[in-house]
């Protein structure tokens, strides 16, 4: 299958991608291609102009600073899954980048436009919800910051302005007493999720959850943040009622449809017992995890 | 329409081409170089076929532009044997009898060749997990975890010889 034709421009510096998008309205951005190129093979997508941003290198980074790890949009998933900084710091994060498309894609994919896409089924945006991460845009007038929470507004559609390009995505940066994980069920690899849960825990002093988030993945028309599941864990030392508890609530969050993945009813089945599955891991990691550099 | 004029290294050969930015990089090494190694299979980025090395890493080159290439370095199976011997992998693929009709054979080797530069002494798992992107209809892979396995202690004895 052979996409459609379209100009083709390779800016060098970001400004340059910025001022280029600004006059080519209809253009689409081309990051890793392991969702656009696919939609334009079966002529889904025919956009005019494709601004590769591939030759950016200041968008591909790691790094914690101040309050935050940073990542830059154009950070491939396999630089994400080797990174260090993530493995050791950052599990909830680790876990998902190893189970998106497949090593080869994860070759090419990256980070940003994981995001940027909005597909529901993706794996990054439940993760970045169940961090309470931020997204850095920049446009014609500058960078802004956006909240996660804001940021997907339905099916394939993002708080990104016409002529923005997402550049960075910050996690709040890892705390002694914190964890999170990641649990997918797919039919096989490559596959998008039937669903899939994340969740994020900090623990006080005492070993009482001090705050906690879970994202659901694929069981909406966008990501799910199930926040009266995440509430319900807070100031607690969960036990497994209080996991179940959680788990029955993420479920009620979850918005599945019928389709050749699973039932509506199987898949609230799969949000519980992953949840439950997701926040015993958190814990654990949680409990274990004293802090320290990467 | 936009035509670009690309230039890259292909097994270690220069090529200057003018191309169409729609043109995908497996046609470009099928159609313009005539290197007909590469496969193509499913045509969605799910089957691992049509697998090349681009600057080092395994790349599905069905997913590529040819234009996203420029300057690229480029290996594809014809790239694996030197001077008339074959690439230990290619010689695991044919003792351990890793294909059956061989379709995804050039893929495979290409993914095990940059996953056994990464880690070169890797557990059957993490061949299995390496080559999770490559699809064979045929063998169960069970030979192409041995042919991986072949390649990777002769290329060990290689080093240490």
């Amino acid at each position: 299958m052979i996409p459609g034709s379209f100009d083709y421009v390779r800016p060098k510096t970001l400004s340059e991608a910025v001022s280029l998008l600004g006059k080519n309205p209809e253009a689409k951005i081309l990051a890793g291609g392991h969702s656009l190129i696919p939609m334009m093979r079966f002529r889904m997508a025919t956009p005019p102009m494709l601004i590769d941003i591939n030759q950016l290198s200041e968008l591909a980074y790691i790094k914690e600073e101040g309050d935050w790890l940073r990542i830059g949009a154009m950070t491939r998933e396999a630089d994400v899954d080797r990174s260090d900084t993530v493995r050791k710091r950052y599990p909830l994060l680790a876990d998902t980048a190893r189970v998106i498309a497949d090593p080869l894609v994860r070759n090419l994919a990256t980070l940003g436009g994981n995001i940027a896409h909005a597909d529901p089924a993706n794996d990054h945006p439940a993760t970045m919800l169940a961090y309470g991460a931020q997204v850095v845009a920049t446009g014609p007038k500058g960078e802004r910051t956006l909240e996660i929470s804001d940021f997907f507004r339905g099916a394939f559609e993002t708080a990104l302005a016409p002529g923005e390009i997402l550049t960075e995505i910050r996690i709040p940066r890892a705390q002694a007493r914190s964890g999170g994980a990641y649990f997918k069920l797919e039919r096989k690899v490559g596959d998008y999720a039937t669903a899939a849960v994340a969740v994020q825990l900090a623990l006080d002093g005492s070993g009482k959850v001090a705050s906690a988030g879970i994202g659901l993945t694929n069981v909406g028309l966008t990501p799910i943040y199930a926040k009266a599941a995440a509430e319900s864990l807070e100031g607690k030392k969960p036990n497994d009622g209080a996991i179940a508890e959680a788990a029955r609530l993420a479920s009620d969050a979850a918005e599945p449809v019928d389709d050749h993945r699973g039932s509506e009813e199987y898949k609230r089945h799969l949000v519980r017992t992953l949840t439950n599955r997701a926040v015993t891991q958190a814990l654990k990691r949680a409990e274990a995890n004293a802090g320290g550099a990467a | 329409m936009s035509t670009h004029q690309i230039s890259l290294q292909l097994n270690g050969e220069s090529h200057t081409r003018e191309v169409e930015s729609r043109l995908l990089l497996v046609h470009f090494i099928r159609e313009e170089l005539n290197l007909t190694g590469t496969h193509i299979g499913c045509d969605t980025t799910s089957c691992g076929a049509c697998t090349v090395l681009m600057n080092g890493r395994p790349v599905k080159s069905c997913t590529v532009f040819a234009v996203q290439a420029d300057g690229a370095q480029i290996t594809t199976v014809e790239g694996l044997a030197q001077n008339g011997n074959l690439h230990p992998i290619q010689e695991g693929f044919m003792e351990k009898h890793g294909l059956q009709c061989g379709y995804c054979t050039p893929g495979m080797m290409m993914t095990s060749v940059a996953l056994l530069k990464d880690n070169p002494s890797p557990t059957e798992e993490e061949i299995r997990w390496g080559i999770s992107g490559n699809l064979c209809r045929c063998t169960g892979y069970v030979n192409i975890v041995k042919a991986v396995q072949y390649a990777a202690s002769k290329m060990k004895g290689d080093s240490n010889g």
